[in-house]
This record gives structure tokens, C-alpha cells and sequence, in this order.
């Protein structure tokens, strides 16, 4: 990479039962990041995801119960603001994403604001058929025409937001379904943000299956439809300067007792 | 034929009144859907009257509008318990919301306590 990212970064995991996975994750990014902190947003678990993650060496957000990976970004987002943070950086929990390009999508930074890790831009081997792939081409097209400028995979969870969209995030994070990808570009377009893309490869999850069957494409072909349909004509009276209050003094990170 | 005119410029109002509602971000997506079916097809009746009577004799029923107020009573019944359900369901979160914050309101107390304590017992 040509520049290097030299703010604080925060990487937000979002976990929804990933006791199996999401400690690998963590140990996985402490390693590749090695000066960024990483929060794992238990999105309201009943296995033992929060405790895995806190053994990794993560800083832990326990939702009290389950809010969508939307609610759970939108938590990330906030605590990020708070305390202070330059940029942060969504990786999934499941090992899907590979945490050796997260320093890729943080160098980006410098030219936009948003930064999406694409599976389709040249590299991996990425492959989805049927309605699910032209929902997501389809979503590409949309939303490249209006971010003006190339997206070739609008729906990755793999993004990097920078110190603009911040504030924006925190406050403004869409927590419908499909919300999180579709109508936050919407949003953060709307609010003056820039995004762009780097490349990125897709690993196969380390747990869980995949839901592929026709039916749940179609499905999601008919809400992918809806939720851009949504993004599209909803009123965002929105701007970057939109904040959230940040903590005044950073108060000091008290260690869980020890009970 | 002017009750005509008015019933139609009545639905595209509510469809309309549906969308703006929608546009301000007032009413979420899992409702947004629900309405906008309402919207779209009480347009449709009002437009092609006919309509009704047509499905009412192919349902079987004598009266056209008791079609109308039957599927009309079902789904509002239908949504009162949808309503219900997200009630409780909300409820239910609320009451985590407090207890946890019962939680960690005494979890902080007890750590100023200790922060506090061996300063208070050095003097």
C-alpha cells in the first residue's frame, strides 16, 4: 500500500451465536492490525460468544438482546464516536472476511470516506446464481449511478467508514433488513459522503451454513427491490456535522472485576 | 358519477398520505409493506368497482360489501394481533433495558466505591 493509515482504528465485529468462530476471528485481526482495538458487538447471543470474544482479547459490547447486524453496527458506530476513534471497520464474525485486508481498506481511507471490501473486483472466487445475483447486480448498477463511481458489490458487510461518516453512522444507521448495506450508501451519498472499493476475497465461514436455497433468493430479490425502492425515495434531511455527544473526558477503561 | 370521483381522489389520498409517511421515515419497512398492499388495492376497488361484485359471486356471497367488510374484519383482527404480539415483545425488552441498567448502575457504584476507598482509609 502506497499510504498507511495512522489514525485509531476501531474494528467492530458484529456477533449473533458465533461462539464457535468468533475468538479465531479475533486473535485473526489482533494479529493483522496490530494497533487497532476490536470491539465484538454480542448481538443479544445465548451461547457463549461474548465470553469467547473477551478471552481473544476483545473488547466486548453485550446487547441485551438481539438487534440485527444493523443495530449491532449502529452500537459500533457509537461507542466509536464516543471514544474517539478516526475510522471503523466492519468485519464479520464468522471468518468470512479476511482480517489481513483490513489495512487495505483503512489506506483507502484517504480518498474516501466510505471504503467497500468487493468480492467481484478481480480478486477471490466468489460465486452466488439465480435471483440473488441479479438482486445484487442490480443493486450495484443503482447504487454506482448514484454514489458516481464504480461499485461492483454493494451488498458486503466488509466496510471500512472514516472520521466524517462517523457521526453520521452513529446517529443515522439504517437497522432494517438489508438496511445496513443498501440504504447506509444511500445515506452517507446523501449526507456529501464519498465511497469507493478495493478488492477483497471471501473465505468460506468457519461456522454456521450458508442459506442458499431458490425460495430465500427470491425473497430476498423482493426485499433487496424494497429496501433500495425505500432508500431511494425516503427523505434523509441529513449532514455530516450530525454528531453524536462525545464523552468529555476519556475516562479511563475500568478492567471487569475480578469476581 | 361524482361519489366516484371522490372515492378515488379519497384512496390516492391515503396512498399518498402511506407514502409520505414512508418517505419521513415514520413507519418501518415490516409496516410500510402491510400498508402499501391496503393502499394499492383499496385504489384498485375504487377504480373497478365491478371488481367486487365479480369475486364476491365467485366466492359465493350475495351482498358484495359483505365481502368487503368480512376480509375487512379479518385482516384488522389480523393486525390487532400482530400489534399484540410487538407489544409484548417490546415489553419484554423494556424490562431487560431497566434490570440491566439496575445492573450495571450498581456495578459502577460499587467500582467508584473501591476507586474511592483506599484514598478514604489513607487519612
Amino acid at each position: 500500500m502506497s499510504s498507511e493509515f495512522l489514525g485509531r482504528a476501531l474494528i467492530v465485529v458484529p456477533a449473533w451465536n458465533e461462539e464457535a468462530a468468533v475468538g479465531e476471528t479475533v486473535r485473526e485481526i489482533l494479529d493483522s492490525v496490530p494497533n487497532a482495538d476490536v470491539l465484538v458487538v454480542d448481538d443479544g447471543s445465548t451461547d457463549l460468544t461474548a465470553e469467547a470474544a473477551k478471552a481473544a482479547g476483545a473488547l466486548v459490547l453485550e446487547l441485551p438482546f438481539n438487534l440485527g447486524v444493523g443495530g449491532a453496527m449502529r452500537a459500533g458506530f457509537r461507542y466509536a464516536v464516543r471514544h474517539g476513534y478516526d475510522a471503523a471497520v466492519q468485519v464479520d464474525a464468522d471468518g468470512q472476511h479476511n482480517p489481513a485486508e483490513v489495512p487495505d481498506l483503512l489506506a483507502k481511507l484517504h480518498e474516501a470516506d466510505i471504503v467497500i471490501g468487493a468480492r467481484f473486483a478481480e480478486k477471490g472466487d466468489y460465486q452466488v446464481r439465480g435471483p440473488r445475483k441479479w438482486a445484487m447486480v442490480v443493486l450495484s448498477k443503482v447504487l454506482s449511478w448514484v454514489a458516481k463511481t464504480r461499485l461492483t458489490d454493494t451488498t458486503s458487510g466488509f466496510k471500512a467508514t472514516g472520521k466524517r461518516a462517523l457521526p453520521l453512522f452513529a446517529e443515522n444507521y439504517p437497522v432494517e433488513y438489508l438496511g445496513d448495506t443498501i440504504e447506509s450508501l444511500v445515506i452517507a451519498v446523501r449526507a456529501g459522503c464519498t465511497i469507493t472499493q478495493v478488492p477483497a476475497h471471501m473465505r468460506p465461514r468457519r461456522a454456521g451454513t450458508p442459506s442458499h436455497s431458490p425460495w430465500k433468493s427470491t425473497v430476498y430479490l423482493g426485499r433487496a427491490g424494497f429496501a433500495l425502492l425505500l432508500a431511494l425515495i425516503r427523505r434523509w434531511d441529513v449532514s455530516v456535522r450530525a454528531s453524536t455527544p462525545r464523552v468529555p473526558t476519556p475516562t479511563a477503561t475500568v478492567e471487569r472485576g475480578a469476581a | 358519477m361524482s361519489a366516484y370521483v371522490v372515492a378515488i381522489i379519497g384512496s390516492i389520498l391515503i396512498l399518498l398520505g402511506i407514502m409520505e409517511l414512508l418517505r419521513r421515515r415514520q413507519l418501518s419497512e415490516k409496516y410500510a409493506v402491510l400498508w402499501l398492499v391496503v393502499g394499492v388495492l383499496l385504489l384498485i376497488l375504487t377504480i373497478f368497482p365491478g371488481l367486487l361484485g365479480t369475486v364476491s359471486v365467485a366466492a359465493g356471497i350475495e351482498v358484495p360489501s359483505n365481502l368487503l367488510f368480512f376480509t375487512a374484519i379479518v385482516f384488522l383482527i389480523g393486525v390487532a394481533l400482530h400489534l399484540s404480539w410487538e407489544l409484548s415483545r417490546l415489553e419484554d425488552e423494556t424490562r431487560k433495558l431497566a434490570e440491566d441498567l439496575a445492573i450495571l448502575r450498581l456495578d459502577v457504584e460499587e467500582q467508584g466505591k473501591r476507586l474511592r476507598s483506599p484514598k478514604d482509609s489513607g487519612h
